[in-house]
């Protein structure tokens, strides 16, 4: 009896602890799944008929931030000026970079219950998967009926066009190959921005006799060192090899890629040694104060430079394209498309939602409050600070290329991508990162 | 021995209702009637789930496009092949053993501390079992600034002149560098910051559940020993630890379930690490699920994953099962 209550004690222990257990292990992965439940509450809501100004309108984003979320706000606001009948329900998910956002998403579209429109990047990543799996309509109408073709750029207009059709309305742009500098550092030792590798060695090597950081480097979110990288390589075989290596047209056995990753290897001798523990806005504050020269960042990191840490644009600090790639914008853009699986009155509202995401009123509000640049040709210069107006100023005559860290490509690649620079920047074998690269375009295709 | 077996029976939380035959029908009924919420909730989100990612892990879906075609082992193979995988099982199997010591011996020597009869024992408490009221983000972002090498407490070492701080927590190396697989096989140093940040938190519960313990020991049991002559080691040893073995074992399930679960706390210090030195599956999974985008993938480590918490917990509780029968 004494033997049999112990062992029953034991059991019921082992039991709940099992539950327990299974239950961590099951619930990372059921997030996506228990999403759709979710989303069936927030759908139920967008049935009923009309035309343009009745039912309502889901719009789904991963814009929580302050800043973007009032920047989204700014583009409903107008719509609800022009169709006051509709109700606009703001579905933004937050958390995980929008990675969250995105699992959302995909069980939503699975489960034949897409939001009016949804926050996507440019490029050949989800978007291209959306569109394959047809749970995209065209847009080419809508286009020519608001005469944006000629309104965006063509350059922009091929990362959201496939098969020679457009899928989806650009809302903003922001910049990835950008060489932050601290300007009074530079001044003091006589250098000049670099436009080579050459140059870069040369400034760095000066900087480095000084005691300064040549180049400030982050690592934390595995991501950082890819654009440095991925700009590298834009700066190495330039832009018509940088597409198609993108693109998948090209192997990425290519003697470029070799070439620019030995460059990159170098670079990263002219860096932090605590990169791995720095978040990118950390890289950038060791600019600031001046105990590095420079940093390759995205072009969010003004923001840091002007707002938190309090400096003059092009007194304080100075920006260039990263060495190499002149003429060239490596673009990040938010666009939204049109889900296939919409009818009557849920479609017409994602259309003139659509309408008031392309107009210029609706991208000037939306982008000051944001902090990027309106990606019509026909946007204003001087609404945008500083940095917005030289960023525009590329933007409207360089050529536009895809950056693997921010969306734009097939996102097994872009993991498969930092898995491998992980390994790269410890181990230093330039073959071994160059077959990952390979196994992963085949494993994931890049279009 | 026998004796000391009825005390810790009769005394244990989870013993069940021992008399009253006649009723036992209404109350199984009544039982199954209040147990039936839970099953269909851990039916549904637990059990449910588990046998959907194992399925998800046999399929071809590793992009954003369900595809459910039959894809065999390859998910398996793949990870298996993958060197952050392999990484990940290295460092699972050295944070697992060493949090757990850790965890254990520290819980134990704090819970024999609290013991003591000191004054304040209430508040020493507290201090202790305060960290698990953390959130592991938060600790892990406080602990990153603590052990970050250019900013943390190696100041305070440069501070008192030490001029070789320790620089473990960028390190990639790997102790003692074995080769196995693709991998070095050994211990990672950079392993010991997130150690010391998860033993940090997660000694406190140990300590409660020792300390529990320790006053479910009956005074006559050490009295009697005392009597024959047992000084405190042999106290310790030979009363002490055997009755605090119930204790153990609950903590060692429950500690290795936390740390096998482990993410937040990593995903919040030092991420991967370079060259994974940090990285543990869990974190691997949500890359490779929820960046990547690999679904199908991600399902296999989250399987291959849990047929290893089962592998270590189950023959440990059948273990425990046998002996108890024994006695």
């Amino acid at each position: 009896m004494k033997g049999f209550t112990k062992k029953t004690g034991v059991a019921v222990l082992s039991v709940a602890t099992m539950g327990a257990l299974l239950a961590g292990c099951g619930t990372s992965n059921g997030n996506s799944t228990s999403g759709s439940g979710n989303s069936a509450n927030t759908t139920n809501s967008t049935t009923s008929t009309g035309t343009g100004n009745s039912g309502s309108l889901e719009i789904f984003s991963w814009w929580t931030g302050v800043a973007s979320s009032k920047a989204l706000q700014q583009f409903i606001n107008q719509y609800e000026k022009q169709y006051p009948g509709v109700k606009v329900v703001n579905a933004a998910v937050a958390g995980g970079a929008g990675s969250n956002a995105k699992a959302v998403l995909s069980s939503r579209m699975e489960a034949g219950k897409p939001p009016g429109t949804f926050q996507v990047h440019a490029g050949n990543g989800s978007l291209l998967s959306w569109v394959q799996a047809g749970d995209m309509t065209p847009l080419n109408s809508l286009y020519k009926q608001m005469g944006w073709n000629t309104k965006f750029p063509q350059s922009l207009l091929n990362l959201v066009t496939f098969n020679g059709k457009i899928y989806a309305v650009p809302v903003d742009m922001q910049r990835d190959n950008v060489l932050w500098y601290n300007k009074k550092v530079f001044a003091k030792y006589n250098l000049t921005p670099p436009t080579t590798f050459n140059q870069f060695f040369t400034d760095a090597q000066v900087l480095k006799s000084h005691g300064i950081t040549p180049l400030a480097l982050a690592n934390h979110g595995n991501w950082e060192t890819t654009i440095l990288w991925s700009d590298v390589l834009l700066g190495t075989v330039g832009y018509t090899k940088y597409d198609q290596l993108m693109s998948g047209k090209v192997g990425w056995n290519d003697p470029g890629v070799t070439q620019a990753t030995n460059t990159f290897l170098k670079m990263m001798q002219y860096t932090n040694s605590d990169y791995n523990s720095l978040h990118w806005a950390q890289a950038d504050g060791l600019v600031a104060q001046g105990k590095a020269a420079m940093n390759v960042q995205g072009d969010w990191a003004q923001g840091y430079f002007t707002t938190t840490a309090g400096l003059k644009p092009n007194v304080d600090f100075g920006w260039a394209p990263t060495p190499g790639t002149q003429g060239v914008f490596a673009a990040v853009s938010d666009v939204f498309g049109l889900p296939s699986k919409l009818t009557g009155t849920d479609k017409t509202n994602a259309e003139n939602f659509l309408k008031v995401l392309g107009s210029s009123e609706g991208q000037k509000a939306f982008n000051t409050l944001k902090g990027t640049i309106s990606p019509r040709l026909d946007a204003n210069p001087s609404d945008y600070n500083a940095y917005g107006q030289s960023a525009m100023a590329s933007y409207k005559k360089d050529k536009l290329v895809l950056t693997p860290t921010q969306g734009g490509l097939n996102p097994g690649f872009t993991t498969a991508l930092q898995n491998a620079m992980t390994q790269l920047i410890s181990s230093q074998n330039v073959s071994q990162f160059v077959s990952a690269l390979q196994s992963a375009a085949q494993q994931n295709p890049l279009s | 021995m026998n004796q000391s077996g009825q005390t810790t029976a009769s005394e244990s939380p989870v013993g069940v209702n021992k008399i009253r035959r006649p009723r036992v029908r209404v109350e199984t009924l009544w039982a199954i009637f209040t147990l039936i919420p839970s099953i269909i909730l851990l039916g549904v989100f637990v059990y449910y789930f588990i046998f959907w990612t194992g399925y998800v892990s046999f399929t071809k879906w590793n992009s954003f496009i369900q595809d459910m075609h039959f894809n065999g082992f390859r998910n398996y193979v793949a990870i298996f092949q993958s060197f952050r995988f392999q990484s990940d099982l290295r460092n699972m199997v050295f944070f697992t053993v060493f949090f757990m010591l850790g965890c254990l011996i520290l819980g134990l020597f704090l819970a024999i501390l609290v013991d003591q009869k000191i004054k304040a024992e209430g508040f020493f408490r507290s201090v202790f079992l305060y960290p698990m009221a953390i959130s592991a983000a938060a600790t892990g972002v406080i602990w990153s600034w603590l052990l970050n090498p250019t900013t943390g407490l190696n100041l305070i070492l440069h501070a008192f002149g030490i001029k070789h701080v320790p620089q473990w927590y960028l390190s990639t190396r790997i102790l003692p560098n074995v080769h196995i697989a693709s991998i070095s096989g050994g211990f990672p140093l950079a392993m010991i910051a997130v150690l010391i940040a998860s033993i940090w938190q997660w000694s406190g519960f140990a300590m409660a559940l020792y300390l529990a313990g320790l006053r479910a020991i009956p005074e006559e049991l050490k009295e009697a020993a005392r009597i024959d002559g047992a000084k405190a080691m042999r106290l310790f040893f030979s009363i002490t630890l055997p009755q605090l073995r119930p204790i153990t074992t609950t903590a060692v399930v429950m500690l290795m379930a936390s740390s096998l679960k482990v993410f937040d706390l990593l995903y919040a210090m030092t991420g991967p690490g370079a060259n994974f030195v940090t990285d543990l599956p869990a974190l691997n999974m949500f890359d490779t699920t929820f960046q990547g985008n690999e679904f199908a993938q991600g399902a296999a480590i989250a399987t291959v994953l849990l047929i290893l918490v089962l592998i270590f917990i189950i023959p440990y509780l059948i273990g425990t099962l046998r002996k108890e029968v024994s006695k």
